[in-house]
């Protein structure tokens, strides 16, 4: 294994794109997601955002086969998400907003998991790989602590070492810069936008974080109230015309006539 | 009606949790290690409290029937009432309610962490299916385990229940004529009926609680609910499943 490459994967190159086509998603009354449609393409970085309780995290699990859809369909190339067969054809990870690390494994025990489970290769291989992807994230040391023992960044970036040992060819984070301070964010930033770069992997961000987005993706598109609202290229939101993009992205704090004295009169 | 529904539903998805897990019983041996580690904590772990509480409740068989036949000069049948009762009822019925406390409580709690802590979204993401990684071992660990227990907790309350009888001095069996009764009127079939027993109820428990677990949604709260849940479902089981059980064994 080369070790100037962040994953020597055997899947290099190897990428599917992702079709949500139509999807309704109810949870008993309530809808989250409204005929949601959208297009990644092959090695893409593409970002979604949007407000807090829009539909990102159940988008993303629809993508990730965890949710199906009440009606619509979602398609990893060729391949229904919502079929577990389709696990078997696609190495896909998740990168989860807590991390959702096991708690009684190690941290390199997390890591080591996959490859063990699935018979990849031997110990000493695993070895190899679980301490390579843990050095791409700076986390040698950590390497016999358990995850109780570890700070929120820092099971963040063992949540994405885990999925990089996957050797992923699809690769979904759900705000992976959140709670991060922002040297800790701006790190992250750079080892999507690497990983990318370097196993060409179609990554899909949720993200709140505008430096995220407009730095490293291709495409941007902005879910609101289980909607999608607008799909361009982070160029094209630099001055949205869309007011409630605007308002989203840019919110002017104004202490004369707060949101919060807004909402309160709404309500009336 | 709608009650109805929700149960049967319950059966189905219990049945269903059972083919899913037995479908990877192939990968067994290569889980030997987890397998292993059930094995210490479901049968290890509780040895200790089933030793004591078997030697106490045969003990205490032996003093109330002691009492109870002195009236019919019957006190030399004590061995067989204490080896018969220990071996068919309570021996099987204690160690399984044991397990529903102590094993069964533990496993759901444990699942439902892993599930409300998005632990087994992760396993399934990762193609690892939690039936095969987390259930499977342990269904095989009680299967395993459970005579064994039984028989310890058979023991037990024999030695218990003559200990009582040579040592009680309105009894005053000798422990010698206590196992000749015990043996005279026992047959082979009595233990192994108390050991067909203990075998469905550890494997329902365990089933039933990896289900229970398993099936937790929403926060951290609903672990409790689920642990509770999964014990008073497990009791019930239990002593349903005795009578049925018993009679299938009786008529057989
Ligand atoms: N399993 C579920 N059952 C019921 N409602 C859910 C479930 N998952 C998410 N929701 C609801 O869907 C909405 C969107 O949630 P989510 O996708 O997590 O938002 P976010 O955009 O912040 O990630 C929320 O109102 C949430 O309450
Ligand atoms: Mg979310």
């Amino acid at each position: 294994m080369s070790n100037s490459t962040f994953t020597a994967s055997p899947f290099l190159g190897k990428t599917f794109g992702v079709t949500v086509a139509n999807v309704t998603k109810k949870f008993g009354r309530t809808t989250v997601l409204k005929d949601v449609s959208l297009e990644v393409k092959p090695g893409e970085i593409f970002c979604i955002m949007g407000p807090s309780g829009s539909g990102k995290t159940v988008l993303l699990k629809h993508i990730a086969g965890l949710e199906i859809p009440t009606s619509g369909e979602v398609r990893i190339g060729d391949f229904d998400a919502a079929d577990p067969e389709t696990r078997n054809k696609v190495h896909l990870a998740l990168v989860f907003q807590a991390g959702a690390l096991f708690n009684s494994l190690s941290v390199y025990d997390n890591l080591a998991l996959y490859p063990r489970e699935h018979r990849e290769c031997n110990e000493a291989g695993i070895r190899e790989r679980v301490m390579h992807a843990l050095s791409i994230l700076s986390l040698e040391k950590a390497a016999n602590k358990f995850p109780s023992d570890l700070s929120g960044g820092m099971k963040k970036r063992v949540a994405i070492a885990r999925a990089l040992v996957m050797e992923p060819q699809l690769l979904l984070y759900d705000e992976p810069t959140s709670e991060l301070d922002p040297v800790m964010s701006a790190t992250l930033t750079e080892i999507i936008a690497t990983l990318r770069e370097q196993t060409a992997v179609t990554s899909i961000v949720v993200t709140h974080d505008r430096d995220l987005a407009f730095a490293i993706a291709d495409r941007v598109a902005f879910v609101m109230d289980g909607k999608i609202r607008g799909v361009g290229r982070p160029a094209d939101f630099k001055n949205p015309t869309d007011p409630v993009i605007a308002n989203f992205l840019n919110p002017v704090i104004d202490l004369k006539n707060p949101r919060f004295k807004q909402l309160e009169n709404s309500h009336e | 009606m709608n009650y109805l529904t929700i149960i049967i539903g319950h059966i189905g998805g219990t049945l269903l949790l059972l083919v899913r897990s037995l479908k990877f019983l192939p990968t067994l041996p290569r889980q030997f290690a987890r397998f292993m580690e059930q094995c210490y904590l479901i049968g290890y772990t509780s040895l200790p409290i089933v030793t004591i509480l078997s030697f106490f409740i045969g003990s205490v068989l032996a003093l109330q029937s002691g009492y109870s036949m002195e009236n019919f000069g019957a006190k030399q049948f004590i061995g067989t009432l204490v080896g018969l009762t220990m071996a068919r009822e309570l021996g099987p019925v204690m160690v399984a309610i044991l397990i529903a406390g102590r094993v069964g409580s533990a496993i759901t709690a444990e699942l439902a962490s892993m599930k409300v802590y998005q632990e087994i979204d992760a396993l399934t993401t990762m193609n690892i299916p939690p039936e095969r990684m987390l259930v499977l071992p342990r269904l095989a660990a009680i299967v395993v385990m459970m005579p064994v227990l039984a028989i310890i907790a058979n023991l037990c309350g024999w030695y218990g229940g003559a200990l009582v009888c040579q040592y009680t001095h309105s009894i005053s069996v000798d422990s010698e004529a206590y196992f000749t009764a015990l043996k005279a009127y026992m047959k082979r079939s009595d233990v192994t009926d108390g050991l067909i027993k203990a075998e469905v109820f550890g494997f329902v428990i365990i089933l039933v609680c990896c289900y229970i677990g398993l099936n937790t949604r929403g926060g951290p709260r609903e672990i409790g609910a689920s642990v509770t849940k999964a014990v008073v479902t497990s009791l019930i089981l239990i002593l349903v499943l005795d009578y049925f059980v018993t009679k299938a064994l009786l008529m057989s």
